[in-house]
Parts: structure tokens; C-alpha cells; sequence
């Protein structure tokens, strides 16, 4: 393929080969200014997977608290105990959010809050229970490894036990958050109490060994080096080798309001670019989501094109992300992404939340 | 599988690509095919081949302006418009020199080179009302840039005043006008308007003004609405009479495309387009003007995620601060940049940010 930048050149030879990129050629994409190229790369292999197919699903965030006793800089969403509009939704509350979620079409449950002796496992496992309960055909997809960390601290438990009660209680995956970006410097700097990357990694490989599907996000755009960025993505790509246990890739956009850390917001540019080289690095994950909250719905469309086949899903009540400035406000009807897909020239496909086919629009 | 390139994606593609690597002109058919392209990053690939051939530098240049709309009286009633309003309703306005001046004096304070000067077709407002408003701000602000009024509202004013055309635009020039945007030429296709816009001027007419208005050496952009009621061919023919009145003057500085913003307005029902269809509707454009030298951005319509991709699309300019804007906010589109935030997004794109005047002769670093 022609290109306008000529060290893409060996790239795109290992990608039209096959080969997997080394962590110097995503270094290099990362340095690249020559977008569509990078586009045109990753569209070859979105293509090779998924063809014209785009994934979505019918979704509902519930957060049960955003009290949190870490500190994590680039959190607009968390708030100290007993401050100003901190909260922390019982039983009931849950319930009375999720309720009549069958009838709007929703078949997933996005369950993440902030950490607190508050919401430990005395806490969750009822709820998990509850929700179960009371939506049968709801799957529950809860809990980051961060919290599930701070659980097995809390309660002296393994990895392992600790997943083991929740599934019980009716955990059906895991999302990928509390990754930010794996780098101990950038920890360190930006979410110091988080668990680190060798636990969260840790956690998911557990995960995967008790048959949990589980997702992998990169928090990117605030304080981290493309080489970090680039070094995230191996590390996620070596326990995939290992597990086979990610369905797919979530590169998060930093947004910057409301939170210590301020800064730029990223680009569309380095938006699109991240999302491409993820296609093109992580050559052993079967989906790229743009998560059209973060992104915008307009440039998750175009992002079709850069290498994504995954647009998360309704998103109904999403806060994390608005709490943070977020300009989209959550929850796009359903018919509303079949027509976003359409336009970009995809085909809607409506999938579960571990990516069986659910219909095709 | 093979990679997509410009070879695998078809003949027509192929050869298409080899007409602009060759700096030739293509064909209305082949804009078609264009607008039909399923490779965006293709389409856009192509787009940046035609950008670099006019606009070889890795630079990417706006405007400090703001937007004055000098009335929101307006008796043509298009129907995409949220803005206007009928002459006798009570929240119709005329501005008045004062304060027209002091929206000056903050375009000043902030280094504005350039006043938009654009208003509704007010049935009262004649030559006079034009001639002494252009004489006192150009008294008053000698060097600025006045970019002022449209073809439809320079047909009118004619009507209106009962002068010719060449009449109208030379007082007005006299007066102070510099160059006249490209707005109002929605689709310069009869059947469109006729559904849009009955009582806006014609394609014909608005072509008349252009040329007029070339023809007595004042230079103009060019703009394109879509997204309402017009075909694929129709947008082809909207460029090909754009590209052949180019041919004939020279006198277009720019190309601007941009969507047709539905809220509050009575099209409002119209089919919500995405930002897959601008790219494509604007590297089609950058492929096809060839004797265009520059392509805006319209982050106003598109945002700012947007805004800066068309940089990958054919677009070698961002417009501008529009500090100010009435009238697509008023139908539901509110983005706001001001002049470090296009630098930083120029410049987050790998691009050199410069600050232009309307002939687009650099100012300076933005």
C-alpha cells in the first residue's frame, strides 16, 4: 500500500504478512502524522475479522456509589465520604433503577462504583443476588479488577475466592476498567492507592481460568508516553497469548473537567490513531470498542473506519464519564446507533455481552 | 485478503486516483462514484494528495472574526432556519451603529482582523442604510476586513433599492465592502430550492451576484448546504457550476460545505446525517474543485472532534473564531472555539497553526 509517510512502510509489509507488530513499530505508529494510512491498516484487518459487521448491545450503567476513598486524579466522579453529593444506592434503590430494564430491551447490566468500606462484599453479594433475582436474563457484567482487589484485601480472601462468591451470586464478566495505564510511573502520578498492574493483571487471569470473559480498557491522553501506551497494550496482548480470555479492547479517552489532574482533553487525531494501532498491535483480541461516550457518537462512526466493530452499546445512566465534563450525554436509543452504524456503511449487529449475535440490522 | 488500496477498490477508483496523481480533472460521474466510496480512509487519502498539490505546506490557517448579524427581519421564510424572523413580530431587530461598534471594539480587543456582517432580508433596509453603516465602520476601524452581506441579500437590496446588480455591488464596494461570503447558495439546484427556500434567490441569481461581484474584483468564498432534500447528483451539480464559474473568474478564494443543522426549524424531521457522509461530501469536493485552492473545515456544524479530522479530508483551513455565531445555535449547534483552541487542535493534527486574513495571506503564527 502507498504511503505518504515511508517508515510505515515495514509495518505494512508485517501487517499485510501477518506478522505481529514489536513494540518499536507501535512506538513508531505512534509518531506517524499520516492518519489514514494508519486507517487504511487497521480497516485490512477489521475487515480480515469482522467484515462490514458492527457490534452493539442494549445496556444500562448502574453506579451504585461514587464514594471513594482513593484519590485517583483524573476522577470527576468520585466523592469523599459523607461530602457533598456522595451517595450510595441501597438494595431497593438498585432495584428500582434496573426495573422494567427487560421491557426497554436492556441485556446487560454495566455494574461499576466507587471503593468504600461501605460497598464491600456484605454489600454486593446481596445486591448481585438481588438483581439475579429479580432479571434472570440479565447479564451482569460488574465489578473492575480494582474492586475486586479491594475486596479480597477486605475480607482476606484470594483472587480466586473472591470470584468464585460473586459468580455464585450471579457475576456473569467482568468490564475492563482500573487499567488506566499499567506503567508504574504513571500510577504512581495519577491513581497511587489503585491496585497495580501486576494484580489487575493477575486478577483477570484468574478471571479467565474460572471461565469469566473479561474486557481490557488503557485510560489514555493524560500524563503517559506513547511507549507506555505502546507497552500497556504488550502486556495485555502477552496474558491474551496466555488466557485467551479478553473479548475486547477499550481505549478510554482522558476527559479533563472536575478533576486535579486538568490538562488537555485528546483529539479526534490521536483518538483515531490510538484506536487503529490497538487494532493493528493487539492481534490476539477479537474486538475494538469505541466507546462512543467518551469519543462522541460522530467520531465513534468514523472510527468504523480506523479499525473499530464494536460501539458499546444504549448506555443508559452512564456517570463517570459526564461527572469528568463529558459533552454526550448517556444513552442513545437503540434505533438511534442502528442508524449511526448504517450510515458509516456497517451492518448493525445487536450481540450479548459476550458477543453471541443477538439479531442483525 | 488483500489490503484495501486505490487498485482493489475497483477500476473506477483506480483510474479516478490516476487523474489526480496526474493533477487532471474528474468527471461528474466520477464525483458520484466518490460520494458512493465505502473506504473512507481512501476517499481521504485521495483528498490529501489534491490539498497538498494546491496547498503544498503543512499548514493549516484561520481567522480571527466574529459574526454580526445585523438584523433578524427576514421575508424569505427558508425553511431550515430557526433564525429569522417576519417583519411586525416583536422580537425582530435592526442593530444600530452603536452597537455595531462596540461588537466591533470587542472584535478589536481580542485582534479580530475580520467582520462578518450578515443579516435577514429586510424589506425596509435599502442602499443608503448599507452605504452609511459600511462608511462610518470603515471611518471609524480603517483597516478591518469587512466581509459582509450575501448573494441573496445583495439581489435584494437590489430589488429592493431598485438598481442594477453591478449598481448595488458597486456602491457597496465603494462603501467599504472588501468580499462577500459564500452563504445562501445552499444547493444551486432549482428543484432543491424550490423545496427549501421558494422565496430565496435562484441558482441562476446567485451565480449572477458572484460573477458580478468577481467581475469588479471582489473576491468570495463559496459554501454548500446539504443534508435536506438533495440527491447525490444534485450535490455534483452543485459543484460543477461552482467549478465553472471558477473556470470563467477565478474569484472563489474557498470552498466551505457544511450539514444542514435540523432543530427548530421546519425540516426538522429531516433524516439525521453523520459525520462519515461530511468527510466523504468534503474530500469528493477537495478531489473534484480542482481550481479551488482552499477547503474549510466546519467545526461550527461538525465539532471540534470533526473539525479537526476534515484536516485528513481536503481541508487546509479551520475558517474561523466566530465569536458570535446566531444562526446555526439557534437551531441547536453550539460549538465554540476561540483562537488558542483551534491552534492547539491545528497543532495536535501535526499541523503548523497561521493566522490568515480572507485573501488567505499569512498574518503570522496563531
Amino acid at each position: 500500500m502507498e504511503t505518504a509517510d515511508p517508515r510505515l512502510r515495514e509495518i505494512t509489509a508485517k501487517v499485510e504478512a501477518g506478522e505481529r507488530l514489536s513494540e518499536a513499530d507501535g512506538i513508531t505508529l505512534f509518531s506517524s502524522p499520516d492518519l489514514n494510512t494508519l486507517g487504511a491498516l487497521a480497516n485490512r484487518v477489521r475487515l480480515a475479522r469482522h467484515g462490514r459487521a458492527c457490534y452493539f448491545n442494549v445496556n444500562r450503567h448502574l453506579n451504585p456509589t461514587n464514594v471513594c476513598v482513593y484519590r485517583c486524579r483524573f476522577c470527576g466522579f468520585r466523592r469523599d465520604p459523607g461530602a457533598t453529593g456522595a451517595y450510595r444506592m441501597s438494595i431497593d434503590d438498585c432495584l428500582a433503577a434496573v426495573a422494567g430494564a427487560e421491557e426497554l430491551g436492556i441485556t446487560e447490566l454495566h455494574i461499576v462504583g466507587g471503593i468504600t468500606p461501605e460497598a464491600d462484599l456484605d454489600y454486593y453479594e446481596p445486591l448481585l443476588r438481588a438483581l439475579h433475582a429479580a432479571h434472570p436474563s440479565l447479564h451482569l457484567k460488574a465489578f473492575t479488577a480494582v474492586e475486586i482487589a479491594f475486596f479480597c484485601r477486605r475480607h482476606h480472601l484470594t483472587h480466586r475466592a473472591c470470584l468464585e462468591r460473586l459468580i455464585a451470586a450471579g457475576l456473569g464478566s467482568m468490564p475492563g476498567g482500573g487499567a488506566e495505564i499499567f506503567a508504574e510511573r504513571v500510577r504512581a502520578s495519577v491513581c497511587k492507592e489503585k491496585a497495580g498492574a501486576d494484580e489487575w493483571l493477575a486478577i483477570h487471569r484468574v478471571a479467565h481460568a474460572l471461565g469469566l470473559r473479561t474486557n481490557a480498557t488503557m485510560l489514555y491522553g493524560h500524563i503517559e508516553t506513547p511507549a507506555e501506551r505502546v507497552n500497556h497494550m504488550a502486556r495485555l496482548r502477552a496474558l491474551q497469548d496466555e488466557t485467551g480470555g479478553f473479548q475486547v479492547f477499550i481505549p478510554l479517552a482522558y476527559h479533563n473537567e472536575n478533576n486535579p489532574l486538568a490538562g488537555e482533553m485528546t483529539t479526534a487525531f490521536d483518538d483515531l490513531k490510538t484506536l487503529a494501532i490497538a487494532r493493528l498491535f493487539l492481534d490476539n483480541f477479537d474486538h475494538l470498542k469505541s466507546f462512543w461516550v467518551m469519543h462522541t457518537p460522530q467520531l465513534a462512526q468514523v472510527a468504523l473506519h480506523y479499525g473499530v466493530d464494536d460501539l458499546d452499546g444504549t448506555v443508559t445512566e452512564e456517570r463517570v464519564t459526564a461527572a469528568a465534563g463529558g459533552r454526550t450525554a448517556g444513552h442513545e436509543s437503540k434505533q438511534e446507533l442502528i442508524d449511526l452504524i448504517r450510515a458509516a456503511g456497517f451492518e448493525p449487529v445487536q450481540r450479548s455481552t459476550v458477543y453471541e449475535e443477538l439479531a442483525r440490522y | 485478503m488483500p489490503t484495501p488500496t486505490i487498485a482493489t477498490a475497483g477500476p473506477r477508483l483506480a483510474a479516478i486516483a490516476e487523474t489526480v496523481a496526474a493533477g487532471g480533472r474528474i468527471s461528474d460521474a466520477d464525483a458520484l462514484a466518490l460520494l458512493a466510496c465505502t473506504d473512507l480512509t481512501l476517499l481521504g487519502r485521495l483528498a490529501e494528495q489534491c490539498r497538498f498539490q494546491r496547498v503544498p505546506e503543512r499548514r493549516v490557517t484561520f481567522i480571527v472574526d466574529r459574526n454580526i448579524n445585523y438584523t433578524n427581519v427576514c421575508i424569505t421564510r427558508c425553511k431550515f432556519c430557526a433564525f429569522y424572523r417576519l417583519p411586525g413580530d416583536p422580537a425582530g431587530y435592526v442593530l444600530s451603529h452603536a452597537e455595531i461598534f462596540a461588537k466591533i471594539d470587542e472584535l478589536r480587543a481580542q485582534g479580530g482582523h475580520q467582520l462578518l456582517l450578515q443579516g435577514g432580508h429586510h424589506p425596509e433596509l435599502k442602499i443608503d442604510w448599507f452605504e452609511a453603516l459600511f462608511t462610518a465602520i470603515k471611518a471609524r476601524y480603517p483597516d478591518l476586513h469587512l466581509h459582509a452581506l450575501s448573494c441573496s441579500e445583495i439581489a435584494h437590496l437590489a430589488r429592493r433599492s431598485k438598481l442594477s446588480l453591478a449598481e448595488t455591488i458597486r456602491r457597496l464596494r465603494v462603501a467599504g465592502l472588501d468580499s462577500i461570503p459564500g452563504a445562501g447558495a445552499e444547493i444551486l439546484d432549482d428543484r432543491v430550492r424550490g423545496v427549501i427556500a421558494p422565496y430565496k434567490e435562484s441558482t441562476a441569481s446567485w451565480l449572477a451576484v458572484m460573477r458580478e461581484a468577481h467581475h469588479q474584483g471582489i473576491r468570495t468564498s463559496a459554501t454548500m448546504m446539504y443534508g435536506t432534500v438533495e440527491t447525490d447528483a444534485e450535490i455534483v451539480a452543485h459543484l460543477h457550476r461552482l467549478r465553472d464559474l471558477q473556470d470563467e473568474t477565478g474569484g472563489f478564494v474557498a470552498f466551505i460545505p457544511w450539514a444542514f443543522q435540523p432543530a427548530s426549524t421546519e425540516l426538522a424531521t429531516a433524516t439525521r446525517r453523520g459525520a462519515v457522509e461530511y468527510l466523504r461530501i468534503l474530500a469528493t469536493s477537495r478531489i473534484y474543485l480542482d481550481n479551488f485552492d482552499h477547503l474549510q473545515a466546519s467545526w461550527v456544524t461538525q465539532g471540534e472532534k470533526i473539525g479537526q479530522l476534515a484536516l485528513f479530508f481536503g481541508a487546509d483551513d479551520m475558517g474561523s473564531t466566530m465569536l458570535e455565531e446566531n444562526v446555526v445555535s439557534a437551531a441547536g449547534c453550539t460549538f465554540r472555539l476561540g483562537r488558542p483552541e483551534l491552534a492547539h487542535l491545528i497543532a495536535a493534527a501535526g499541523f503548523t497553526a497561521a493566522l490568515r486574513d480572507q485573501r488567505y495571506q499569512i498574518l503570522g503564527p496563531a
